[in-house]
This record gives structure tokens, sequence and C-alpha cells, in this order.
């Protein structure tokens, strides 16, 4: 464990990822405590600028809402979507690498056919078209992101159990008669988390993208304060009130960059070089 | 005796920092006559291929040479820099490495890779440089080389590769040629030939050839003098000969001494034990198709009509080069790859035809040690776990089965706390030990060690080979031991089945196949066994 | 080759095949009556409308009927009609492709030539101060969210510094032909071709510069430098030609992720593609439409892979001869 922590915070943009990121999580969990109003109300007058009243310090929208408490808001959205999405596509995605890498022949056929379907359909024009015809809500959107997003998952998982399958010590494994579920659980499996969990990592960045853009574009579920959902909103006045799209533009960019650092940092902790030997 | 075309006096290289020692190279002096072949001998991680790369300026990042000077042409390579060593590169040395396959951009033509050797150094026009790379194609042996110069590298076998390979080092005809494990991945026949034409061409050209191995039958073979390194020192250097007659240094003697020995003795118990395992009428075919509408087959027969039988308490050799089927066979026996035709029959029961429950009971009475020491345990489990599953999976109670494990680590020689520790922590020959006892755990009548000992080091090849022998006489182990390594199979084996492209050429006692081989590819096999000539003399001399 | 083109041609039919059967899916899973959900959110209101559609798609039949129905209407390049631009989908597609085309290629050629070349340059420099600038900007611009960094650049180039135009595909009004138009549509297409570009700027600068790297180290590179060539020979002849090949599969798989921001591109910067088309329907909830434009990108998409896939075989000759 502390050898994974030292390879980690070699990276040093990992471990600054990783601090922004506990803040926005732990903003996430304190919102309710640190903006009690909803975001939705209006608390001021329309297009305050930024830094002119301490209590708004980041101004206020079209309709008088402080921009403040919906960038708190939508972190909770976020993280929440961008979560669970990632969660539904790996449930989707590592059984099927698993059985298509491990079973071989007609069942990967079957399988990669499939995957390669879901791949080579527009991602994103396919969740619009989902969200759309489902009408938006906050499930409708995270059953899109996580049908959009499982392909790679299940390439990967794939690739890594069809490399495991024919190690030596997954022969010997077969050797000594343990059954298929034995096999696949207890040494395939495990030698694969590494790069799920990289992958993971990254695709929670995905998400969070996937879903201020389909908020942007007003599919997104309209009783939640999203950071999407509000550069959306400020399109019309972006001349008069820059503030509005800027702000949760830099949270979006802020958020995604430190889940991109860490997942490097756990490429580097999990995956660490074989030293050179000397010839 | 001749001035030196190449002197090394006393060379450091130093090593980045967390390196297991300080100097890659530490104080090694010698020299480069020409006309003479000079091998650097050491096992892996003695430093050997260092000074050449030092030559070259070819270090890999974070390795640097620290210390001392290499004469040449009466300038010190150490202080040139890169556009003036960029000169002698190729033109007046020229380098070959070990993998022929990596050595050549495969994108490129043949010719194109050749061709480049002289545009690097603004000689000839393109048409005349085409021309030229196809006569040295031809003085490397390639057969029809206007073709051969039209190919890509993914066309052409190992050995016509690394003749490519020959031919553009050779292509500016340069004074030194540095020769860094050329035939280590090669079969053993293609090795002969390479050698043989290593030999030629310096002689014809008077060359000074540096060639680094680790194979002291190679040095036999070739070797005007020796030089041999371990841990970055040059421990005894000398004429091939006295070396290889008279070693002097310890390091030497026990290096020497690990080389198994190709003298078998008729003394050697043959079958008369009861049959454990009889092979009848084994083929396996793979077709692999190509093309997208109208496929074309690639057939390739890899075991093509094999029978054979293991007697009790006996251990059968079965060798052949690379695209024989042995190590097919071995995994066609128990069943990891499935036969198209043909059985096998265990101590009566006809294992090849076993299926879902039945086949799971039945594989722990035949065992696999696998060959890649790095490979073959899983990194995620502990020892105790790697060896204890397999009888824990047929029902044995885990606690029974970890203390069976912690015996069997003190009978393959390693203390029974390893139970607890990773592989990560061993050594490869510590890991092939624990690959023998995960073998044993399950106690099987039969063990198929499929190149058990071809990934290790020679003096530690030596080692798990003695404890091979030993096991074999303590449990009466039956044993079937595939090997590409007729030295190895002198060593350990009873009898040995030659195979060839599938077939089973020729299966015999031991000291048969090795003093009177009936077939003409056993002899090839036998003659192409490097530093044989030598060894043969010196036994009739002993005599 | 020819016989690869007519497979991949195939396999591509087959999957559009899939995309068609999705869509009648999706038609028949939404919530509500599908001719409703047909007729978009206009349309439904027109019961004279709502009866056509009835009657041409066959809604009171079995749904393979219905199936079979709307497969050979897709076949025959009918898509539907749009109640609330009046038009035939079909023809609102192809009117609008051609601009989505333009964006979408220009973008692509961007990221990829300026990509490469980043990436090339800090593999060259790696671990200087150069490649930890390129690195880090690669890192940015892959986090940022497209639509936001379209809005940024309006508002910095077109609205404050007014250096190029923000909107549209031409000047309105301007009348100019020839040589002139083409230089006023290519001002028009910078920013939205060089902002959809940048994410894929960095991934393929992240791309080529780790597979330069990598084959830097592989022993023919060492046998390049053993031969006495110059740098530049090896880095280009040796080394950039075997690390494209992994990033051209990669822009191959890419291709779907390009059509997709060109729905988020042409939306912010008003540009008259069939993504702008996609997001008027989604605001008009025009499913027909919507569904028209999906199954165009899909081909798109499969075009495209076709092209990449044609291109590495070109390019590898190990993949030719098998």
């Amino acid at each position: 464990m502390r050898d994974f922590w030292n390879r980690f915070s070699q990276h040093k943009g990992a471990v600054l990822g990783l601090v922004f990121l506990t803040i926005v999580v732990t903003i996430a969990f304190v919102t309710p405590a640190l903006f009690p109003v909803s975001p939705w109300k209006m608390v001021q007058r329309p297009f305050l600028p930024p830094f002119t009243i301490d209590r708004f310090p980041l101004g206020t929208d079209a309709l008088g809402r402080d921009v403040l408490a919906g960038l708190a808001y939508g972190a909770q959205v976020s993280l929440l979507i961008g979560l669970i999405s990632t969660a539904a596509a790996l449930l989707i995605g590592i059984p099927i690498g698993l059985v298509a890498g491990y079973f071989g022949g007609r069942t990967d056929d079957v399988m990669m056919r499939f995957t390669e379907f879901f791949q080579t359909v527009p991602s994103f024009a396919l969740a619009i078209v989902l969200v759309a015809i489902f009408q938006p809500s906050i499930k409708s959107i995270i059953a899109a992101i996580g049908i959009v997003s499982w392909p790679p998952v299940a390439r990967l998982v794939r690739g890594e159990v069809l490399s495991l399958r024919s190690r030596e010590y997954v022969e010997a494994a077969i050797l000594s008669g343990q059954t298929h579920f034995t096999i696949i659980t207890r040494q395939i499996l495990p030698n694969t988390l590494s790069p799920i969990i990289v992958l993971a990592s990254l695709m929670v960045a995905t998400a969070i993208l996937l879903e201020s853009s389909l908020s942007f574009m007003g599919l997104g579920d309209p009783n939640l304060m999203s950071w999407g959902y509000m550069i959306g909103a400020a399109r019309t006045v972006i001349r008069q009130a820059w503030w509005l799209s800027f702000f949760p533009g830099i949270a979006i960019l802020l958020t995604v960059l430190a889940l991109n650092l860490i997942g490097e940092g756990l490429n580097d902790a999990l995956n660490p070089r074989l030293s050179r030997r000397v010839k | 005796m001749s001035q030196p075309v190449l002197s090394v006096e006393q060379l450091y290289i130093t090593l980045p920092p967390g390196a297991d020692r300080p100097y890659a190279v530490d104080n090694v002096s010698f020299d480069l006559l020409a006309g003479e072949i000079l091998c650097i001998v050491g096992e892996s991680g003695s430093g050997k291929s260092m000074s050449a790369h030092a030559m070259m300026g070819l270090l890999p990042e974070g390795v640097e040479p620290s210390g001392g000077t290499i004469r040449y042409a009466g300038l010190d390579l150490l202080k040139l820099t890169d556009p003036q060593l960029r000169k002698l590169r190729g033109q007046r040395i020229g380098m070959i490495f070990q993998e022929p396959m990596a050595a050549l951009n495969p994108l490129m033509r043949v010719e194109d890779q050749i061709a480049e050797v002289f545009e690097a150094h603004g000689l000839l026009t393109a048409s005349e440089r085409r021309a030229r790379a196809v006569k040295l194609l031809e003085e490397v042996g390639i057969p029809d080389p206007p073709k051969a110069a039209k190919a890509f590298p993914f066309q052409m076998s190992g050995g016509q590769r690394q003749r490519v390979v020959i031919a553009m080092a050779l292509a500016l005809q340069p004074e030194i040629l540095i020769a860094d494990e050329p035939t280590t991945a090669l079969d053993v026949t293609t090795q002969a030939q390479i050698l043989k034409l290593i030999r030629d061409i310096q002689k014809k050209r008077g060359m000074a050839v540096m060639f680094i191995t680790h194979d002291f039958g190679v040095v036999a073979e070739i070797a005007d003098r020796v030089a041999v390194m371990q841990s970055g020192r040059i421990v005894e250097a000398g004429t091939a000969q006295a070396i290889l007659t008279a070693p002097q240094h310890d390091y030497t003697r026990k290096l020497l001494a690990a080389i198994p020995s190709l003298a078998t003795s008729a003394a050697r118990a043959t079958a008369t034990t009861a049959p454990l395992l009889q092979v009848d009428g084994l083929f396996k075919t793979f077709r692999t198709s190509q093309g997208m509408i109208r496929k074309t087959e690639r057939v390739v027969h890899a075991i093509d009509d094999v029978s054979l039988t293991l007697h009790e308490g006996e251990t059968l050799g079965v060798v052949g080069e690379s695209g024989s089927g042995k190590s097919t066979l071995g995994r066609c026996l128990v069943r990891l790859i499935e036969p198209d035709a043909g059985t096998v029959r265990l101590a009566g029961t006809d294992m090849s035809h076993l299926k879902g429950e039945a086949l799971r009971a039945a594989r722990k009475t035949i065992q696999m040690i696998f060959q890649d020491p790095y490979a073959s345990l899983n990194p995620r489990a502990s020892v105790g776990r790697i060896i204890s599953e397999g009888p824990i999976a047929h029902g044995v109670p885990k606690r029974e089965a970890l203390a069976k494990a912690a015996e069997l680590l003190t009978l393959v020689g390693l203390d029974a706390s390893a139970i607890r520790r990773y592989p990560h922590e061993f050594s490869g020959g510590q890991r092939q030990r624990i690959g023998i006892a995960r073998a044993l755990a399950l106690e099987p009548r039969v063990i198929i060690a499929d190149e058990a000992v071809s990934a290790l080091d020679v003096s530690i090849q030596a080692q798990v080979l003695d404890l091979l022998a030993d096991l074999k006489r303590r449990l009466n182990l039956s044993l079937v031991f595939i090997t590409h390594d007729l030295r190895v199979a002198a060593t350990i084996c009873d009898r040995i089945a030659v195979m060839q492209k599938g077939k089973l050429v020729e299966i015999g006692d031991t000291h048969e196949i090795f003093t009177r081989p009936k077939m003409a590819y056993t002899r090839l096999l036998l003659d192409a066994i490097p530093g044989r000539e030598m060894e043969q003399a010196a036994v009739v001399k002993a005599s | 080759m020819l016989r690869f083109i007519l497979a991949r041609l195939g396999k591509a039919a087959g999957i559009l095949l899939a995309i068609v059967a999705l869509n009648f899916l999706l038609i028949h899973a939404a919530p509500g009556d599908p001719a409703a959900v047909m007729a978009g959110e206009s349309g439904a209101t027109d019961e004279k409308f709502i009866a056509q559609l009835r009657a041409q798609f066959g809604l009171d039949r079995s749904l393979p009927e219905q199936l079979a129905i709307y497969m050979k209407g897709v076949a025959t390049l009918d898509l539907g009609y749009s109640y609330r631009q009046q038009m035939p989908v079909a023809d609102l597609i192809f009117q609008r492709l051609p601009a989505t085309l333009l964006l979408t290629m220009s973008a692509f050629v961007i990221s990829l030539l300026l990509g490469t070349l980043a990436g090339v340059l800090a593999s060259a420099r790696v671990g200087t101060v150069a490649d930890s600038i390129i690195s880090t900007l690669a890192l940015i611009f892959y986090a940022t969210p497209l639509f936001w960094v379209a809005l940024m650049a309006v508002i910095l180039f077109s609205v404050t510094l007014d250096w190029l135009p923000g909107f549209g595909y031409e000047t309105v009004g301007a009348g100019y032909t020839g040589l002139r138009r083409a230089l006023d549509i290519a001002a028009h297409l910078v920013l939205p071709a060089t902002t959809l570009g940048l994410f894929f700027m960095a991934v393929y600068m992240r791309m080529t510069r780790a597979s330069m790297l990598e084959v830097s180290r592989l022993d023919f590179v060492k046998t390049a430098r053993a031969k006495g060539l110059a740098p530049r020979t090896i880095l280009w002849r040796h080394t950039f030609r075997n690390a494209m090949l992994p990033v051209v599969t990669l822009a191959g798989l890419q291709a779907g992720q390009l059509v997709g921001g060109a729905v988020l591109t042409e939306t912010v910067f008003a540009w008259p593609g069939i993504g702008r088309l996609m997001f008027e329907a989604l605001q008009q909830r025009d499913y027909n439409l919507l569904l028209g434009i999906f199954f165009v990108s899909a081909a798109m998409v499969l075009l495209f892979n076709l092209i990449t896939d044609i291109a590495y075989r070109v390019v590898d000759p190990r993949i030719r001869a098998s």
C-alpha cells in the first residue's frame, strides 16, 4: 500500500488532481449546509457582475440566481452522474469482456460484433437520441451515458483476458483442475484490475463531459442545476454576461483535468516499469 | 604480434542510481586484433555487451562512461562527438544485434535498408546502392538475392533476417565487426550456419571480430581469444584453447563445469519397467484462414502421426528445433490443446477423450513444469496459494494442502517460510523450483517438463537439473522432458525422441542416439551442436 | 484490396441495417403513440397528418411488417417527413450535409497535422521545457469541454478582438463569388474547425509522443544508428513511420467522436450543418428528423472508418500481405 502511494505521489499533477477532486467532493457534500437556498431561487437583481457584492462573489444570472450556489449544486450533479454512469458502464462491459476473452470462439465473435456496433455508432449522437426519446431525467441520462460508454471497457477487458488466458500460470491453473469460474475470478480478474481502475477514472471524466454537453443542449434533467445547463442558459446573453459561461466552464475543465491527472497517477502507480537489467 | 586495431583501456561505465551495482563495466581492458575473433563470455547481467555499446556510442540513457579510453585509429572513441562517431558507424565499425526481427524496420524493404548504409555515408547513386545490396545478399548466402531484396522482413525466416543484418553491417567493409549475441535467438542448425558464415567472412576480409555470447559451445566453435566477464569485471582472459582446457579462475571453472556434457554412458538403465504413458497416432493441424472473402488457408501440421511410450520411472526427452511440434505435443498430452486424432493412454485410461468432470478429476495424474519463470506464477498469489490451489481444487482441506506445500518447498530446496511470500521476491531459478513444487503437489504419475530450464542462466540451469535428477531418483518420477538443447537432453534423459516438422524422426536410448544416430536429420542436429568437436576431441584425448 | 473494400462495405451495410432497426425500436419504445412520436411535437396536433402517417407506415399492422416497411423506406432514402420544416427529412439532411463534411474534414486535418507534429516535437525534446509545455497544453485541451471553449473562442476572437467571424458559414448578403467567396467561407471556418479539432489535437499529440518514445527504444532504431544514419533521417524514416501506425488506427476510432462534436460546434457557431439541424430537431421535438440525422451520421462514421482502414493497409505491408 505504501509502495502504491509512493509511486502515485511521484506524479505531482496527480497529487494536485487528487487534492482538487477532494475539494469538489467535499463541496458536493456540504452544499446543502453552505447553500441552504435553492439555486433556482432569485436572490438578487439579474446580471449582477462578479466581485461586486461579497455575498454573491460570482454574480447572478439572467433570472437573478446565485452563480456560486449553482456551481456548488452542479458539483453534486456532475459527480453523481459521473460515478453512477461509469459504474453502469463497468457493470455491462466487464462481464462481456471477460466472457468474450475467456471462452473465445463463437461466443467471442458474437460479443465482439455487438461491441463493434456500439463503438461505430457516434456515441454523442446516440446519447442525444436516447435521452430525447425517453425524455430527459437523471435516470435516462445515466442510462444513456452508460450505454454509450461500455464498449471501451469490454474491449480493454477482452484484450487483457486474451493475453492472460495463454499465460503459463493460467494454464497451470487449468491443469490443476480448477473450475472456469475459479480461474476467471481468482487468476484472471485480479490481474486485469489495474488497467480497469485507470480506465474507470478516465471514464468518470468523460461521463462528466458527456453530461455537461447534454445539459448544454437542453437535455439535462429539468429539476437539476448542472454546470452544462448554466452554460447553455447563458448562451444568448454571452455578450453582456460573459461570466455566466466562464465560471461553470472552468469548473468542468478543472474537475475533468483533475480526474485525468489522477488517472495518469494511477497508471504510474499500478503499472511500474520493469527495471532495466544490465546485459 | 600485430598491432591492436582497437584498444579498450581501463574502461568504467556507470549505471544510473538505484541499479544493483554502481558500474556496468568495472576497469575493463582488452584489445581487438585484425584477423582474429575475440569472444566476450558471461552470464546475463555481466556487462558483456556494454563496452561494445560504448564503442559505438550507443549506450542507453543513464548509462555513461566515466573513465578509461577506447583507442581506435589514433582517436579516443569516448571523447568523440555524435557527428564524429556517425562517420565511423557502419563504415569502420559494424554492429549486429541479437533479435533479427527487431533489428530490421518492418516497414522497409530489405534492399532499402541495406542501401541506407551507403546513403548514410554519401556513397554511390541510388541504383548503384540497390545493385550492391543484391551483391551483399548473395555474399551472405541468401537464396534468390534479387527477389529477397524486394522482400519485407516479415516475409523471411529468422536465419535469413540475421544474414540481412550481417549484410548491412558488412556493406562498407568495416575493419571491426561487433556481434552482440547474434545467434542466441536462432535454432541450433541455423546457428551453426551463421557461425560458419561469420567465420568465413572474417577470414576473407581479415576483420577484427568481437563476439559477445553466453554460450561456451559457441566459444569453442569460433573463438581465437576469450575474455570471461562477471559483474562488470574481466575475471580471466587468454587464448580459447587455454581457457577451455585449463581455466584458472574459479568462476570460469564453475561456468565450464555447469555446461551439460555430451558424454553419455551406455550403462543408463534401458526400459525394463512397465509402460506408463502410451501415445498412439497423435495428429494436430493448425489452420489459419486469411483474407476476408476468399479464404486462403495456411495449414501447419504441428503433430503428424506421432506414437511413443513412456515407461515408469523413465525420463523421455523430446528434442527438436522451433516448429518441430515438441511443445504442441506436450500441450496435447495434458489436453491444454485438443489433438485432432489419436489416443493418449495413461496407466490404461484413455485421457484423450475425457470430458467435463471426468477430465478435471483425471488432470491430477499428469502435470506440467513451464518454461518462463516470470510468467508461470500468478504475481498476485502467495507461493503457498500457488502450490496448494491444485490439491484444494481436488478436495484436500486447506490446512492440509498448505502443510504439504511447506514440505514440498523444503524438498525443492527452498525455505518453508516462502509460503507467505510472493513470486516477485524470488529469482528465476527459485521460481522454477516453485513451479516444480506446484507440479509435484498433486502427486502426478507423469510430469511434462516443457523447456523447463531453457530460460535460465547456465549455472542456475545446472542446479535445477541436479534438483530434477535428485527428485527423479527419490520419487521415482516419470518425466517427459521437452527441450531444444541437446546437451540438457544428454544429461537428464534415458531415451530421446527427435522431432522435425511434426514428425517423429527417431527414438531410442540416449547413448545410441548420440553415438550411432540412424537418421540424417538426427546427425545434422548433432553436428550443429556448437563446441561438439572440441569436446569430442577432449574426450578422445582423455580416454 | 478490392476484396477487402467489398467485404468492409458489406459489413458497413450490416451495421446500418442494425441502426435502422434500432431507430425503429426507439420509436416504438418511446413513451406515447408511435405515430405521435414520428409526427413530432408540432405535427402531433394535426389529425390529418397523423392519420397519413399511420397509413404510410402501416401502424395498425404487425410489428415485423412495420419493420419491413420502415426498412424499405430507408433503403429508398425516404427518411420520413419533418412536419415543422415542411420538407422530407432526406432533403433537409442532404442540403446541410456538405457544410458538416467541410467542418469535420477540416477539423480532422488540422488536428492530425498539428497534433502529430507537436507529438514528434515533444518526443524529440522529451524532458525539456518544450515537452512540458506541449504536454501540459495537450492535457488542458483534452479536459476542456468543447462547447465551452467554442463559446470562449467566440467571445475572445470574434466579439472582443474582432479578428474572425464567429457565426455562420459566410457573410450574409455580401454576394461574394469564386475565390473571394472561398476565402470568406474559409475565414468563417477557422474558429469552428479549430475548436472542434482541439480535443483531437490533444489526443493525437499524446498518442504520437508515446508511440514515438516507445518505437525509439526498439532494436531497429539502434541498428539505424549503428549504420551511421543522421538523427533526422532516423527520426522520420524509421521512428515516425512505425510510430504512426497506432495513431492511424486511433484516428479511425475517433471518427464517431468527431461527428458527435460537430453537433456542439455547429450549435455554438451557427454553422449550417446537420449538427445544427440536430439541435433544432431537439428543440422542436422533431423525432423523425432526429433519427434521420442519427442514421446519416452513423453512415458518415462508417465511411470514415473504411478510409482509415484502407490507409492503414496501404501503410503497413504486413497487413496487406494477409
